[in-house]
């Protein structure tokens, strides 16, 4: 031990016996009384603390989350069914609306049709009687206009008699006259 | 340099006078507990006292210790063990606090006493017998009687169960206290010997191995403080499935 290496020698002389008694500090049963009775304080209050305290309170906020989080995916999924039968009764409104404008479509073009269809016959028929009272005015006035010339022939023919000979011939037999040379 | 068993001793603080031999008093070791609690305390009430929703850093971390050992209990003591979860919650986080701030340098390591883990593997052992017999009264004790298996060969069973029983106290708080002590005592001797080599002239350019082995052994111990811990609590909730279900 008395060696020139005096630092580190007193340093082992100082640090080196190790406990009063030298035994091994963990069999030193002396201390046991006063460790118990410390660790019976710690851990009782560390027990009664997560008995009361952190063990509820965790289970609380990890539960209250689950529970959130639960609530939440239900609420999205109701939102998801919502909005899925939003779509299906726009569709199905879509289809309606569509089927119904064809049937208007269909009913207005069959209207439309009717009418005119009517209208030209009215404009057909209204023709057609104009179309047979002008023929029946001509015929009117053909079968006037040819009286007329037989009177005029008679007429005529009377003055030329007259003029020729001097003598006027009745009325009857110029009548008779020109209706025999206009039907001969 | 100190002794390697020198930072296991038990310093009184304050003392409170003797009883007999034993002397009452505040020591390291009790203020050692206390910062233990204390840590937990912080990390499990105040990191949490805002019950947030969306949980900040603390009561992540708060939340990942409680449901790990809720994990654990419900795993191993099935979902009626729950109700052991406050006492399974305290002596792990108890434990593997007290292991961790052992690793500071200079720390006490509370658990590195064997009265102490003592203490605590009689609190288990102790909680699965009273409950075990105020549940199941005397078919508790079908614990010790494997069933089907001949009547003749109970002779021999009854007592290896009796033994194994008998023996899991020991081996669960000597387990604890062993690792810690031999962990410390280990790091302690291989950080000796880089002091002692550096000064050993010659021998100095050699002290870069046993300073390595120290870096690589102080991982080794934060494992070891950790896994301790767990496998503490895995077989308390192991004992309390016992205390549940007896029958085998």
């Amino acid at each position: 031990m008395a060696t020139p290496a005096t630092t580190t020698t007193g340093t082992v002389a100082t640090g080196g016996p190790p406990a009063a008694g030298g035994a091994f500090p963990p069999f030193q049963t002396e201390t046991f009384a006063s460790q118990l009775l410390w660790l019976a304080i710690t851990f009782g209050f560390l027990y009664w603390l997560a008995d009361k305290v952190i063990v509820p309170r965790l289970g609380a906020i990890l539960a209250d989350r689950a529970s959130r989080i639960g609530g939440d995916l239900n609420e999205a999924a109701a939102m998801k069914a919502k909005a899925e039968e939003a779509g299906a009764a726009y569709e199905k409104s879509l289809a309606e609306a569509r089927a119904k404008s064809q049937a208007i479509a269909q009913e207005t073009r069959d209207k439309v049709n009717a009418q005119s269809n009517e209208r030209r016959k009215a404009v057909e028929a209204e023709l057609a009687a104009k179309l047979a009272q002008a023929e029946e005015t001509i015929v009117a006035a053909r079968t006037s206009a040819m009286s007329n010339v037989a009177a005029i022939a008679a007429e005529t023919a009377a003055v030329i008699v007259e003029r020729l000979t001097g003598v006027k011939p009745t009325a009857a037999v110029t009548a008779a006259a020109v209706k025999s040379t206009t039907q001969g | 340099m100190a002794s390697p068993i020198e930072q296991f001793e038990i310093k009184p603080i304050v003392s409170f006078g003797k009883i007999g031999n034993s002397e009452i008093a505040f020591t390291n070791s009790a203020l050692f507990m206390i910062i233990a609690v204390g840590l937990i305390s912080l990390l499990f009430v105040y990191g949490t006292r805002n019950r947030s929703l969306i949980p900040g850093r603390i009561q992540s971390l708060a939340e990942m210790g409680y449901e790990f050992v809720a994990g654990t209990v419900r795993d191993s003591a099935g979902h009626d063990g729950m109700k052991f979860l406050p006492l399974v919650f305290s002596l792990f986080m108890f434990v593997l606090f007290a292991n961790l701030i052992g690793m500071v340098p200079g720390a006490f390591t509370v658990t590195s006493h064997l009265i102490v883990t003592a203490a605590l593997a009689a609190l288990v052992i102790f909680t699965v017998i009273i409950y075990g017999i105020a549940k199941h009264g005397a078919k508790f004790f079908g614990l010790f009687v494997p069933s089907g298996v001949h009547p003749l060969m109970l002779i021999i069973l009854v007592p290896i169960e009796v033994i194994s029983f008998v023996s899991r106290p020991i081996s669960l708080s000597v387990r604890l206290f062993a690792n810690m002590l031999a962990g410390h005592i280990a790091l302690k001797i291989f950080a000796g010997f880089v002091a002692t080599l550096l000064f050993a002239g010659g021998w100095a350019v050699l002290s870069p191995l046993p300073l390595a082995l120290t870096v690589a052994l102080t991982a080794l111990e934060f494992l070891v403080a950790v896994l301790q811990a767990y496998v503490f609590a895995v077989l308390t909730c192991i004992y309390l499935h016992d205390a549940l279900h007896p029958g085998h």
